[in-house]
């Protein structure tokens, strides 16, 4: 929403927490702000990078646009970075040492946690990071305050010169609201003062600054206790008081609109005597927090006499139709009868790959070939895991595809001695984490095949650009980076290395048939382009011949979305063997003539589609 | 009504459901209200599941439509209208266009898609009203039209008048040409059109 940019202050608009966040980034004068995409995180610097007067970069994984942000806050400018959940798993290194050198310039870090689990491999509470690096959390509840509280931890972070968290849930970051945005303030930096005792963390110096960051914790705690982030509504039911926080604050008000609230926005330190005294005003406390017991049980440990997972559920989204029943129980109430029908038994609708998804031949390929372990990764690729193709056999995290297949190969018991390992992993994913394993993987002499799908893009966040495809942020050209000279450099054989079309099955078939048997590291790299993104052109639509159609299904068994069936039949073999048949056709609307369908075609039943008006292409699905 | 107006906009990835919620959105916000959008869309542009809450009113806090609370469903393909019916409340209406978007593991043989979802839909016993917006796109011309049709389709289903969403759906064509912007506005009386005339049949 870029349109957002050139808004006057005061004028009121409907952001996302992403889009919100982004504004707030830009009112605070913020001088550079860096992320890895992550959903739901990655709208905020797509957004930001729509803004004038700053720098905005994709680093290569969040470790990474981490240090580009500490670096910028200890020159004194104010530095923004942002991650999904799991991104702060990469990046702590570097956070639970930054607390200890603290900043110069204001440091906001934006953790999106996917609670639900929408597009993610776990979920996780961020929440604890505050804990564990020593550093300030703040919640929003909605966009307004995601505006807000980032302007708000600024502030904060330049007064105790300390980092602070903004912890976000999809929530809030996919959440559009309204939103009263205001002016930008332009921060000038203050410079980089050298300070080898702040700065350079070595023992003796690390040492001396424990006791200042304990220090912190307290002055901290003291100003969450009279925060006005934190604050209580008195209610008039007195028979439940709620302490909650983030997005669960809306569902508990909407749910028990007249009960007593403390609502937590400054939530870590926790301001304990803020609980001693809302519990003071009520006959029990229930603590609402997504995901983990994390205040319940600080508070159980402060002797404050709280309900908490004992009856609410520790997985998965909280919202009023959860609360409401939990609630009733506790009271001994029997809550209205809902009206809501029964929901109908359905088909599931997984995600799919794209019509014409270069990864398609891929998995179509390794779900031909036979004795393969297939360590997967992070991407829209995970998806070979599924129908048709059931080709990837672990996906844990960023990168691991690469360190996983190396210790199946070391580690293969005997029921495994003629299987081969095959990693596959994406272009943005590899240099995210997967190079590392890969010089792993050389040096310790593994013997497995790497299937490197290079799409030219960070996919399944939305085709964001990377070091891969020679663009930046804002689209502009940027140095690229050759893959087959960077797996070399690496230390793979170079006539170990392939390049080659993922469109191309025969040559795709022979390639991995020929690698896998090779006992050494390989590297297969496919090169052609996301279908989303602008690289890719279009070729002409196909068509099934019905009078050639045999039913064989093979086209089926790409996987391509383009394919539907028109009928089902059987057939008696000249073996004796019964067989289904699926005659197919393909949606031409949406097909943009790959080629995939046609090769593993029996009866050359697949031809150039010749319209009888001109196509109209549609976006996403086939219109039936 | 009741204060907060509950409408889930439901569909598959890449068919426009949550642009379409947005510009929901847009009209109320156009006529003083809060509203919250929110979707269970985990990876939406490969073809999954989409459902979009759009909750406007005085006040709105939480985002999520609780099961049972939905005025009105706005269906962009049968069998999504037919997964969202808990959502709708005693006497909520479902407007759904006719399309049937076959998924792949439908086609592998794994799950049946149902003959009927309208049928499916009626034994529920709650309101529905279908149409077939793809074809009225298309025979307008542009299959791209079928989500303004979309938007006509709920235009006399809303607390306010049928012109406040209408603005809000040209403006967003404004910038490409009269031409576009008169299209869109076929498109969005021909929806409109084809419920009244569904409702008209059923009465």
């Amino acid at each position: 929403m870029a349109a957002v940019m050139p808004a006057p202050a005061a004028s009121r608009h409907l952001l996302s927490g992403n889009e919100a966040v982004a504004r707030a980034v830009w009112e605070a004068g913020v001088k550079v702000a860096a992320a890895y995409p992550g959903t739901p995180s990655t709208e905020m610097l797509e957004e930001i990078a729509t803004y004038p007067d700053l720098y905005a970069e994709w680093s290569v994984n969040e470790k990474v646009s981490l240090e580009v942000a500490i670096g910028a806050a200890y020159a004194g400018s104010r530095a923004f970075c942002c991650m999904k959940h799991v991104g702060m798993n990469v990046a702590s290194d570097a956070l639970m040492t930054l607390t200890l050198t603290g900043v110069s310039g204001g440091l906001v870090i934006a953790i999106a946690d996917d609670v639900g689990l929408s597009s993610s491999q776990n979920e996780q509470d961020s929440r604890y990071w505050g804990r564990f690096a020593h550093v300030p959390v703040f919640e929003p509840a909605d966009s307004q305050e995601a505006y807000a509280m980032t302007l708000d931890a600024f502030a904060l972070s330049e007064q105790f010169q300390v980092p602070v968290i903004l912890r976000m849930t999809t929530r809030i970051n996919h959440v559009k609201s309204i939103v009263t945005v205001g002016e930008r303030v332009p921060h000038t930096g203050a410079g980089f003062r050298k300070d080898p005792a702040r700065y350079v963390m070595v023992p003796g110096n690390a040492g001396k600054r424990i006791p200042l960051m304990f220090q912190r914790d307290r002055d901290l705690r003291a100003l969450a206790e009279t925060s006005p982030l934190n604050f209580i509504e008195p209610g008039s039911d007195r028979r439940v008081g709620f302490i909650t926080s983030g997005p669960a604050y809306m569902h508990v008000k909407e749910a028990f609109p007249n009960a007593p609230v403390l609502k937590l926005g400054f939530s870590c330190p926790a301001p304990f005597e803020k609980c001693r005294e809302l519990a003071a005003l009520v006959d029990q406390v229930v603590v609402v927090e997504e995901v983990e017991p994390l205040l319940e049980t600080e508070l159980k440990a402060q002797g404050i006499a709280v309900i908490g997972k004992d009856i609410l559920p520790l997985q998965g989204e909280l919202s009023p139709a959860v609360l409401r029943p939990a609630i009733a129980r506790l009271l001994g109430e029997v809550l209205p009868e809902s009206e809501a029908t029964a929901a109908l038994q359905l088909f599931p609708r997984p995600p799919t790959m794209c019509v014409a998804c270069p990864h398609l031949g891929v998995y179509y390929t390794l779900s031909q070939v036979r004795n393969l372990n297939i360590s997967g990764d992070i991407g829209c690729y995970t998806l070979g895991a599924g129908h048709p193709w059931q080709a990837m056999d672990t996906c844990v995290s960023m990168g691991a595809s690469m360190g996983i297949a190396l210790g199946m190969d070391k580690g293969r018991g005997e029921s495994d001695k003629d299987k081969r390992v095959v990693a596959v992993i994406g272009d943005s994913t590899f240099l995210h984490m997967g190079m590392q394993g890969l010089l792993d993987m050389v040096y310790n002499k593994g013997n497995v095949t790497v299937l490197l799908l290079d799409n030219r893009a960070v996919g399944m966040t939305g085709g964001q650009d990377n070091p891969g495809n020679g663009r930046d942020i804002h689209g502009d050209e940027a140095p690229r980076i050759d893959f087959a000279k960077l797996v070399s450099a690496l230390g793979v054989k170079d006539e170990r290395i392939h390049v080659v079309n993922p469109y191309e099955l025969p040559v795709l078939f022979k390639t991995i048939r020929e690698e896998v048997k090779v006992p050494d590291v390989s590297v297969i790299i496919t090169d052609q382009p996301c279908v989303l993104i602008k690289d890719y052109h279009k070729l002409k639509p196909y068509a099934v011949d019905e009078d050639k159609c045999t039913g064989c299904g093979n086209c089926i068994d790409v996987g391509c979305p383009a394919i539907h069936v028109t009928r089902r039949g059987k057939e008696v073999k000249a073996s004796g063997r019964e067989v289904d048949l699926a005659f197919v056709r393909i949606e031409s609307s949406v097909c943009t003539g790959c080629g995939l369908c046609l090769q593993p075609c029996a009866p050359k039943a697949i031809e150039h589609y010749v319209p009888s008006a001109p196509i109209q292409f549609v976006k996403g699905g086939c219109l039936a | 009504m009741s204060a907060t107006t509950n409408i889930l906009v439901v569909g598959i990835g890449g068919q426009g459901v949550m642009t379409a919620t947005e510009i929901l959105a847009e009209a109320a916000i156009a006529l003083g209200h809060d509203a919250k959008k929110t979707e269970v869309a985990g990876m939406a542009q490969r073809g999954g599941v989409v459902s979009s809450h759009l909750r406007f009113g005085e006040r709105v806090l939480s985002p999520q439509i609780t099961p049972g609370s939905a005025d009105v469903l706005l269906g962009f393909e049968s069998a999504e209208a037919m997964r969202w019916q808990h959502m709708l409340k005693k006497g909520g209406i479902t407007l759904m266009n006719t399309a049937r978007l076959v998924p792949p593991v439908v086609e592998l043989g794994l799950f049946d898609y149902p003959d009927d979802p309208l049928a499916e839909i009626r034994k529920t016993g709650n309101k529905v009203v279908a149409f077939d917006a793809t074809t009225i796109a298309q025979e307008l011309g542009d299959i791209r039209l079928g989500n303004t049709v979309m938007l006509g389709a709920i235009a006399d289903h809303l607390p306010f008048g049928a012109e406040v969403l209408l603005d809000c759906v040209l403006k967003r064509f404004a910038r490409k040409g009269e031409k576009l912007v008169e299209l869109n506005r076929r498109a969005f009386e021909a929806g409109r059109a084809a419920v009244g005339a569904a409702e008209a049949a059923l009465a």
